[in-house]
């Protein structure tokens, strides 16, 4: 493990209600100041994978039953779920999960608890207001009557306060249009290069996740099938027909001639 | 005149129990807001108060000024206790399993007070002074204007702690969504803790004042029901909403139980519940969930 990693999942296997497998045998890393992206498809594990780091998954009944997760040079597993928070990693989860009966304020304000314990200078709210003008507009208003943009914005400024070494990221563009996932992509993007910190970001839309990340992993079925530098990956004829919706050289393809059964997967030998 | 004297008398008095049932309102409202548990054990937890301050104050021939601080730490103690052993290990569980646990836990304190105190009513060893007070004219108990004092009290500073409070903020975020809560980096384990302990120790409090008044008994539990009532009107989540039923709540027994007789208290206290469950089932003040289309 290099010593600029800031998450290292070796070879986890993740079991809900002691039944279900769902990882089997994942690995992946994060450097410190990337931008790391996990794709695949509905069902493949990617929400797991970011509730293993995080050790959200007791709550819903699952465990990881072998391998380690390293973050920051600490197992995940020597802190509770909230003391991973003070220590720097935070998860921005699937479905924005803001406090909707609180204020756009006092949802910002639930996230200075990250900060207890870590003598730092409380984070000033004018940060987020700057990434997210339209937060500071309507800051006294009840988070569940954002609209989801907005919602999505606030979920990503409550883990700016928690001056976090690595966001986890699930789905940002979930239920979004276009031109706002570009809009939040932008800043994501802007994020990770003004203030350095890590990102690792679970998506289903991989063209908009290409764009920001650096280095990206593939999953399927609970493992990772396939991983590169972004550069790579993009021109993989794999990647681009089954998650950018090209193939090779003459642009969108028909509709009919999809066949995906025809041409198997390289990497399911 | 007179008779005007004395809906006055009578409304004052009405007030008084009124604070007694919103500080046990309170009591509701802290775990629920917190945890989202309905603990139907506040009731049973209020009796235990009594009769801490019955064993500290008779028993050991403790000062009443150093008993009602040990009855409300007994009653925070319990709290704590239960939450620890019982429903922290039920996170995650469905609400009813947890509403039913602690259906049980109020049998148990029942019958832990009927082994050791026995089942006779007992009378609280005095404290607070019977010169009666008077308002103009009016005439009110001096246990009762003192009740409706603390009560006030006590409530006025968790609305204030509600509001200007950063753990208040932590412990509306936990009730909103724990794994969130989580992921904020609040300590919910710790905001569940919390609740329970400030819940029963308010509870334990409550007993204190209302046995001082009334007496104690293995069946006074039975007041938390009328408190259940009051949150209910109130909202299950909000302290205004503790306060303003439970004096309404209040109001309404004493005029009900001084004009028609003492029958129909519970009539109109349980119509008036059936009625705002018909037409506001979120409570006069309770958040209203918020959904989105």
């Amino acid at each position: 493990m290099a010593a600029d990693t800031i998450l290292s999942v070796e070879n986890i296997e993740v079991v809900y209600n002691k039944t279900i497998q769902v990882l089997r045998g994942l690995s992946l890393a994060v450097e410190r100041g990337k931008v790391v992206t996990l794709l695949g498809s509905n069902g493949a594990g990617k929400s797991t994978t970011l509730k293993a780091i995080s050790s959200l998954l007791s709550l819903e009944d699952g465990a990881v039953t072998a391998g380690s997760i390293a973050f920051d040079g600490r197992p995940v597993s020597a802190d509770t779920p909230h003391g991973l928070v003070r220590r720097g990693l935070f998860h921005v989860m699937e479905g924005r999960r803001i406090f909707e009966d609180l204020t756009v304020e006092e949802n910002l304000t639930a996230a200075t608890f990250a900060l207890s314990g870590r003598g730092v200078k409380p984070t000033s709210f004018d940060l987020v207001y700057g990434y997210f003008p339209r937060l500071f507009e309507r800051r006294t208003a009840r988070a569940g009557y954002l609209s989801g943009g907005e919602q999505q914005m606030l979920a990503i400024g409550r883990a700016l306060i928690a001056q976090p070494k690595l966001i986890l990221l699930d789905e940002p563009s979930l239920g979004l249009s276009p031109i706002l996932v570009e809009e939040i992509f932008g800043i994501i993007a802007r994020i990770n290069r003004e203030t350095g910190v890590s990102m690792l970001l679970v998506e289903q839309n991989a063209a908009v996740a290409f764009a920001v990340a650096h280095y990206g992993y593939i999953m399927e079925t609970g493992k990772i099938v396939l991983d590169g530098p972004t550069e790579r990956l993009v021109n993989d004829q794999d990647v681009r027909e089954f998650y950018l919706g090209m193939s090779g050289g003459e642009g969108a393809r028909s509709y009919r001639d999809v066949k995906h059964y025809k041409r198997r997967k390289r990497w399911l030998s | 005149m007179s008779d005007l004297l004395f809906f006055v008398e009578v409304s004052l008095a009405g007030l008084g129990s009124g604070a007694l049932l919103s500080l046990t309102a309170l009591a509701f409202v802290l775990i629920y807001k917190a945890t989202r548990v309905i603990n139907l054990a506040v009731g049973e937890i209020l009796m235990m108060g009594g009769y801490f301050f019955l064993a500290f104050a008779a028993g050991w021939g403790l000062s009443p000024w150093l008993a009602i601080p040990a009855a409300i730490a007994g009653g925070a103690l319990i709290g704590a206790v239960v939450e620890r052993g019982i429903i922290r290990r039920m996170l995650g569980e469905s609400p009813i399993s947890v509403f039913m646990v602690t259906v049980g836990l109020g049998s148990v304190l029942v019958g832990i007070v009927e082994l050791v105190w026995g089942t006779d009513p007992r009378t609280l060893p005095d404290f607070m002074g019977t010169a009666p007070v008077f308002i103009g004219e009016a005439y009110v108990s001096r246990k009762i204007a003192i009740s409706f004092a603390v009560a006030g009290l006590v409530i006025a500073v968790f609305l204030a702690l509600f509001r200007f409070w950063r753990g208040g903020v932590a412990l509306r975020a936990t009730a909103t969504d724990q794994a969130a809560a989580y992921s904020c980096g609040i300590n919910v384990p710790g905001v569940f803790s919390l609740a329970w302990t400030i819940g029963c120790g308010t509870a334990a409090g409550a007993g204190v004042l209302l046995g001082s008044i009334g007496g104690i008994a293995p069946t006074m539990g039975a007041f938390g029901l009328s408190a259940l009532v009051v949150v209910i009107v109130g909202g299950l989540d909000s302290v205004a909403g503790a306060l303003v039923a439970g004096l309404a709540i209040g109001l309404v027994e004493a005029w009900t139980g001084t004009y028609l007789g003492g029958e129909y208290k519970l009539v109109f206290t349980f119509g008036i519940l059936i009625l705002m469950l018909m037409i506001r089932p979120y409570g006069l003040f309770g958040t209203k969930e918020i959904e989105r289309l």
